[in-house]
């Protein structure tokens, strides 16, 4: 089962690394982990996916809400959330294929960042299931190259 | 008034109330080493080695129960650290380190002498901090102090740049200390501990199950009130030893791997576990899915980690033992009628009486017989600290005790080397204690360079090695499981044909100015612990024992409880 959980945590060196080294020593397995600035400047948060079931899920939050670093964690199992995933995708196009490209990035309705005389790079936001759909129709074409900024999530509604 | 970076940390040593560090000096702390020198309120102990002075830290700590200290210089002083930090952690004990950095400019610099010191640390460590600024060493500082003896006890790491030791600022003695991600719950919820204590008194076969937490909340008074008046049986984790007096009858030995018989039959027939700081480490479960089939589990610890993770807490309540055990007793107070758990008792007093802790009292010199000698000529009176292997689970079994912080030992890393400089440690917290380091002759070399320690200081320890000339505790692993196969364990000579054995541990304690003693027969043991007992200084005993003594009973790794190897 995959868990998405949001840690706060101190806006400073050596968290980051603190965290990761928890999940490495207790050998959970992390399948996203991202961190970015919050409305507070001295807070981070870090969207973190877990691989585990209800056991390891629970120590997984024990353990981030033991580390001092570690101002609030939030855990969204039992609440509704938004979860986005953000990609780039460069595929190879030749001119004969663009059409058909751009037909498929307007049906998830990506962006097309940057095109070129073979290549064309591709922007999707979405949920995953959502990205993995688009990859698969890309897929064929030839994908050159492929990066995705991992899971960002929030809860839904005024919480 | 300015003072420099190292005068600050002396300042807030001293705030924090800290009268003893133990360290060695190296380029990156001169600068503190050079303040140390007009300091009169902190005494340092120079020690032979980093991982000496981080024991002899965490020795003082279990023994007085405040915040050891120790101080290194940058990379090899920080990474000899490493493994007493890890020692302390896992323990639980209360200790800050402080270690010298190479020039803030140099930092990542690949300079001499330069480690990562924060990265190699951050696993061994509640917490750790690279200091970057004079400034905040006054607030770092009684960050690390209050994590460090707060909540589960632990490790906090201070790494600080020799120039930020030698930069000046004003001194803030009064520094906001909080951590706004940091707040451990100490008194627990009063509703969850009523529902504990109502199913406490609901049950028929409780077993009180001890540990750690018991120590080093200082909650053995409580316990002790609490079991005596329950009149329920209670076991006690090797962390857990001296939490309840061990010479009382409720009191039925500890459980697990070399624990009693009747406290792992109690484990396997209770109806309820009471667990107070305790963690269901492996060597207490064995298999867990095996374990205390017809319990229900009740467990308090302060470190909600520690709740459910191994075995599933049926209520648990997240608090400090202490205020948690207060909280019952006063409680129980309002309670006319508890159970009666005469029957149950006797059931587990059939077992012990069936199954005591036992050793062959033959003619042959035997390690429990110098234990037990020890703990009778000192009527149960000192402080024992051990190495880590078979004497250590020896020590457990044949000496008794009957308060907290006597019984100090390395329980969860298992760190050879730890005996003698947590004795040292131990006895510069209660030199009007006897101190005796009960120990393996392959553990004791392992921080043997710490006698120099204890000659220079005046530090007085009995250091009683049980010399079987093997790495006990593998031996009998390799004799029990692996077809009597001995690799790597023995310590005297490869060549069958001889005995020998080196070093010779009574020129040994000569060597360094103290006094040695060879013990071979069992008749001279009496008069050898009395003469070191009545010595000033430290003494070295090489007990000449039998060479393949089993511990006993125990429990074949990963097996249940119940399947017990006991001596035949």
């Amino acid at each position: 089962m995959k868990h998405t959980i949001a840690a706060m945590v101190e806006n400073k060196p050596g968290v980051l690394a603190r965290i990761s080294g928890l999940f490495s020593a207790r050998a959970f397995n992390i399948m996203s982990l991202t961190v970015g600035e919050t409305e507070v400047s001295d807070v981070s948060r870090m969207t973190i996916v877990v691989k585990g079931d209800d056991k390891i899920l629970e120590q997984v939050g024990k353990q981030l809400n033991k580390l001092p670093d570690v101002i609030k964690v939030i855990d969204f199992k039992n609440e509704e959330f938004i979860d986005r995933d953000l990609m780039l995708v460069k595929v190879n196009a030749s001119k004969a294929l663009r059409g058909e490209i751009i037909e498929i990035a307007n049906i998830f309705r990506a962006n097309i960042l940057d095109v070129s005389a073979d290549t064309m790079t591709i922007e999707l936001t979405g949920r995953e299931t959502k990205l993995e759909g688009a990859i698969r129709l890309l897929r064929p074409y030839g994908i050159k190259e492929m990066v995705r900024a991992g899971v960002v999530a929030m809860s839904r509604g005024r919480k | 008034m300015k003072l420099r970076g190292a005068e600050i940390i002396l300042k807030c040593l001293e705030r924090e109330g800290v009268d003893t560090v133990f360290g060695i000096p190296g380029g990156s702390v001169i600068p503190l080493f050079d303040a140390l020198h007009d300091n009169k309120k902190i005494k340092l102990f120079l020690t032979r080695h980093e991982q000496g002075a981080a024991h002899m830290a965490d020795g003082y700590a279990r023994a007085s129960g405040k915040t050891g200290v120790c101080i290194a210089t940058s990379g090899p002083g920080a990474t000899n650290l490493v493994t007493g930090l890890a020692t302390a952690l896992l323990d639980s004990v209360p200790m800050v380190a402080v270690t010298g950095q190479v020039v803030s400019h140099l930092v990542g610099n690949d300079a001499f002498q330069e480690a990562d010191t924060t990265g190699i640390t951050r696993p061994v460590t509640k917490q750790n901090y690279l200091v970057t600024d004079v400034r905040d060493i006054s607030k770092t500082m009684a960050q690390a102090f209050y994590l460090a003896r707060s909540g589960r006890p632990g490790t906090v790491l201070i790494d600080v740049p020799s120039d930020i030791q030698k930069a000046e600022c004003e001194y803030d003695p009064k520094p906001d200390s909080s951590i706004r991600g940091y707040k451990p719950s100490k008194d627990g919820n009063p509703r969850q501990i009523k529902t504990a204590l109502n199913a406490l008194l609901s049950s028929k076969k409780l077993l009180v199950y001890a540990g750690g937490g018991v120590i080093s909340s200082g909650a053995a008074k409580e316990l002790t009130d609490f079991v005596r008046k329950l009149n329920a049986p209670v076991t006690l984790t090797l962390m857990g030893i001296g939490g309840f007096p061990g010479t009382d009858e409720l009191f039925i030995g500890m459980p697990g791997m070399h624990g009693t018989q009747a406290a792992n039959y109690a484990f396997q027939n209770c109806d309820m576990v009471f667990a107070v700081g305790a963690r269901f480490d492996d060597r207490v479960t064995g298999k867990v899915s095996a374990f205390a089939p017809h319990a229900k589990i009740v467990q308090v610890d302060i470190d909600p980690t520690s709740i459910s993770k191994n075995v599933t807490a049926d209520i648990p309540v997240v608090g400090d033992c202490k205020s948690v055990l207060r909280q019952m007793l006063i409680l129980l107070g309002g309670i006319q009628k508890t159970p009666d758990y005469t029957s149950w008792r006797k059931d587990i007093a059939v077992v012990s009486k069936k199954h005591p802790l036992c050793y062959k009292d033959d003619a042959v010199l035997r390690p429990q017989y110098v234990i037990d000698r020890f703990y009778q000529i000192t009527k149960g009176k000192a402080l024992v600290v051990t190495e880590v292997g078979q004497h250590q689970m020896w020590a457990e079994q044949f000496y008794k005790f009957d308060n907290p912080r006597r019984f100090i030992t390395s329980g969860g890393l298992g760190t050879m080397g730890y005996g003698l400089p947590g004795a040292i440690g131990a006895k510069r917290a209660c030199p009007d204690m006897e101190v005796i380091d009960i120990a393996g002759d392959g553990s004791t070399q392992m921080n043997i360079q710490e006698l120099a320690t204890a000659k220079v200081y005046g530090i007085k320890v009995i250091v009683a090695i049980l010399n079987n000339s093997y790495l006990g505790m593998v031996r009998q692993w390799q004799e029990l499981f692996y077809k009597k196969r001995y690799s790597g364990v023995l310590l005297g000579s490869q060549s069958s044909k001889d005995q020998k054995y080196w070093p010779d541990f009574k020129l040994v304690g000569e060597a360094y100015g103290l006094k040695g003693m060879r013990i071979e027969h069992k008749k001279d043991v009496d008069a050898a612990i009395k003469e070191a007992l009545a010595f000033k200084e430290t003494v070295v005993m090489d007990f000449q024992v039998a060479k393949e003594e089993n511990v006993f009973p125990i429990v074949p790794g990963g097996a249940s409880i119940d399947q017990i190897i006991d001596m035949s």
